[in-house]
């Protein structure tokens, strides 16, 4: 039996160059699917995981009661001093706590490749404490900004996206001049923005307080214990969540909209995959009618003919697969994008094409050739051999 | 039999391959169809409307509020009708469904936008009644709101003076659209700018946007010009377009969906062109003979050529067509699914760029197959050569 598949499909692979074309018909439509519904899901794993990194659960977001976002937030100062000082907060290395008070406004910048819509960008006004709180922000160019003065530094993504935010450029904003003097990288979110001193922000902004205050959480029961005492206190309305919840909540409801339109595209273009590969299989089949009637003239069993047929169809959809995975790697991974995150601003990513991806876009593939091989592989076992045989 | 009648026959003379084919094609249109609408509404915005207003918002940013002090100075402005403005609210129904909710002045954006259709009397009661709200055809449909109704609404931005973010108004209209176009963006909540700021713990007499009617024959672009030039270098710099600019800077926010969408197009149309050509080129190989036949009895080599290129066409045009009227279908699917929140017109637009695309269809898988029909030597192809 297992000698009888072997050699028919051997015989069937072999003659695959002869009728090259309708092969290629397989593999080609394969790779289309494949490639576009790896790439839409890097897509959402590129977004999702550039939000993930910005949240760590050891430490906790302050926002109005209600908010959803920093951006709809609000905090009055006392509000800011009475939340720093609140117990569950962990100390700095000068006795301090570690927290910082961080007001976020939204600015207009124009993409790269367009000439005058402009797009939201966060800017973020922090005290010198924000960095402490992420070590992972490092600059790459220039300096910190002073405080006092009217200075930004700008994430490497945004400045990848956007036009006239080069260091040493002058941003106008509210009737004066910043200006950039450093650039940083983080991984994450933040780089999506641009930072400056909070004190500075509040004038310009004419605002007096924050949007969110961010602290370091003491030990494992810190957050409930500072939860506890901000809700206790009722000067207060306050949320509090640690900021990996904060950040994964924001990415719901993207990997939602990109999850709808890439099951709804892949599943209409694996429709059309499945008639193409059917189309092809029953041409390949009716192509060597001939020679499997002959084989079931001399003994081989319809098994090993619906076995080799199902085979072949499945091996063109694996090569489809792979070559559309390596189409969407080299094409799309990494490549970097811009959309609208919570707070209205843009938050810029890259498509990250994933092991898991290509192994989902993979079997995908299988079952599309399972799909399109079985039938005709089932019409070449049953085709009388006499029929076959005379068939012109 | 017809030359029509010979193409059909032709087609049918291996149903599987046609069926399939046909099939093939028809799924590449409703992909086609559907997407191609989704790029026109991330690239065009909405574009019925007119250039006879102006949006002002701060040029910082729309998100920072710009005084409503500023009001006379634009009313000042010569080429500008009527002014009225509009402040985001943050509304948010029942736990976390966002609604687009503004406090606008009632009397002036009545006669800004002639555009929302309403009783004169519904009217009246919004700007006679505080704590007031309209709502659109859409969003009253989606959530079953009737008029006389005390509708809860909360905002994420704005707690009322006792710090409750929860807000009550009474529905005193519902408004819809003058024309088709307008009644698909009826999903918005109006409430009262005046109310609002008497209740609001801070944010009052502040506006996001001033929306400006332009006078019969005034320049907007003058109009822009000077309006931005009054406010610069104060905190509260002006940026002035049109409406249709403002709405078309709003939904490239989203992002690169078009390029998205391009790359996709490209993948579903080369597929499908290997596809049916595919199809095409062996469907004449195995007719060689037969091709050879119709010469001999006297069909010139252009007659041939247009009777394989008549059979490509065929295919196409029946896929391409049917392909594009389940988008439609689909398409209006969606909008109802959603309640018309998510709109996917498959309209005039996709359908021509739809048939020029099924156009360029046919002839690029029928060509070269067809070609190679006219090309044939009798004798070689009787010969079997």
């Amino acid at each position: 039996m297992f000698k009888q598949v072997s050699a028919i499909t051997g015989i069937n692979l072999r003659s695959i160059p002869e009728r090259w074309a309708s092969s290629l018909v397989i593999v080609i439509g394969l790779a289309g699917v494949v490639a576009v519904f790896t790439a839409l899901l890097a897509m959402a794993t590129g977004f999702e995981s550039t939000l993930k990194a910005t949240g760590r659960s050891d430490e906790a977001i302050v926002m109005r009661g209600g908010s959803d976002a920093e951006i709809n937030s609000g905090l009055d100062r006392q509000s800011d001093d009475l939340i720093e000082q609140a117990p569950g907060i962990r100390r700095g290395a000068d006795g301090k706590p570690l927290a910082s008070a961080e007001m976020l406004a939204i600015a207009e910048l124009v993409r790269k490749d367009d000439v005058k819509n402009g797009a939201n960008i966060a800017l973020r006004g922090v005290e010198p404490t924000a960095f402490a709180l992420r070590p992972q922000l490092k600059l790459v160019d220039g300096r910190n900004f002073s405080l006092g003065l009217r200075e930004l530094i700008v994430g490497r993504g945004v400045q990848r996206q956007f036009k006239g935010i080069e260091l040493g450029k002058v941003v106008r904003m509210r009737g004066s001049d910043w200006t950039v003097v450093g650039v940083f990288e983080s991984g994450d979110a933040h780089e999506s923005e641009l930072w400056t001193d909070i004190n500075v922000a509040r004038t310009t902004f004419a605002r007096t307080g924050s949007s969110s205050v961010l602290a370091a959480l003491e030990g494992p029961d810190g957050f409930d214990k500072l939860k506890r005492a901000l809700a206790a206190d009722p000067r207060l309305t306050v949320d509090v969540e640690s900021q990996r919840d904060y950040f994964s909540g924001q990415t719901k409801q993207f990997r939602q909209t990109i999850g709808v339109l890439a099951g709804l595209v892949t599943a209409i273009m694996a429709l059309g995959a499945v008639f193409a590969a059917l189309n092809s299989m029953y041409a390949a089949v009716a192509a060597r009618g001939k020679e499997i009637a002959t084989l079931r003239a001399i003994g081989f069993g319809g098994l090993p003919v619906v076995a080799s047929v199902m085979i072949e169809a499945l091996l063109l959809a694996l090569i489809g697969g792979l070559l559309g995975a390596v189409i969407a790697y080299v094409l799309f991974d990494h490549l970097t994008v811009s959309t609208l995150g919570q707070n209205f601003t843009q938050v810029v990513f890259s498509f990250k094409v994933t092991p898991e991806l290509v192994f989902r876009g993979l079997l995908m593939s299988m079952i599309i050739g399972l799909a399109g091989g079985l039938l005709p592989a089932i019409r070449a076992a049953r085709l009388p051999v006499t029929v076959a045989l005379r068939a012109s | 039999m017809t030359r029509a009648g010979f193409v059909v026959a032709n087609l049918f003379r291996k149903k599987t391959r046609t069926i399939l084919t046909l099939l093939s094609v028809t799924t590449a249109f409703l992909l086609f169809g559907l997407l191609q609408s989704l790029s026109h509404v991330f690239n065009a915005g909405a574009d019925f409307v007119g250039a006879t207003r102006l949006v002002t918002q701060a040029r910082v940013s729309f998100t920072q509020p710009l005084p409503v002090g500023m009001l006379p100075k634009l009313e000042a402005v010569p080429g500008v009708a009527r002014v009225t403005y509009s402040q985001w609210f943050g509304g948010v129904w029942q736990t976390n469904t966002q609604v687009f909710t503004f406090a606008v002045d009632a009397p002036s954006y009545h006669d800004v936008y002639p555009e929302w259709v309403m009783p004169e009397d519904q009217w009246k009661a919004f700007t006679a009644t505080r704590t007031a709200m309209l709502a659109g055809r859409l969003l009253a449909d989606q959530y079953g709101w009737k008029v006389g109704q005390k509708i809860p609404l909360s905002s994420n931005i704005y707690p009322q003076k006792n710090g409750s973010k929860s807000w009550e108004f009474d529905l005193v209209g519902i408004y819809d659209g003058k024309d088709e176009n307008w009644k698909k963006q009826t999903n918005a909540v109006f409430i009262n700018h005046d109310y609002f700021d008497e209740a609001t713990l801070f944010g009052k007499d502040r506006t996001n946007f001033f929306i400006i009617k332009l006078a019969p024959g005034a320049s907007g672009e003058a109009v822009s010009k000077t309006i931005d030039g009054m406010f610069e270098n104060s905190p509260d710099e002006t940026k002035t377009q049109t409406e249709k600019e403002f709405n078309l800077g709003f939904v490239k926010q989203i992002g690169d969906i078009g390029l998205m969408v391009r790359w996709i197009l490209f993948a579903v149309f080369f597929t499908l062109l290997l596809v049916v050509g595919n199809t095409m080129a062996q469907s004449v190989r195995e007719r060689v003979p037969e091709l050879a036949v119709l010469k001999t009895l006297g069909f010139s080599d252009t007659d041939v050529l247009g009777l394989v290129l008549a059979e490509a066409g065929a295919l196409c045009v029946a896929g391409g067509l049917l392909g594009l009227t389940l988008a439609s279908v689909a398409g209006g699917m969606v909008e109802k699914a959603t309640g018309g929140q998510f709109q996917l017109p498959v309209d005039a637009f996709v359908w021509s760029v739809g048939i020029a695309a099924i156009l360029l269809m046919s002839i690029a898988v029928g060509l070269l197959p067809a070609l190679r029909a006219q090309r044939l030597k009798i004798v070689d192809a009787l010969a079997g050569r």
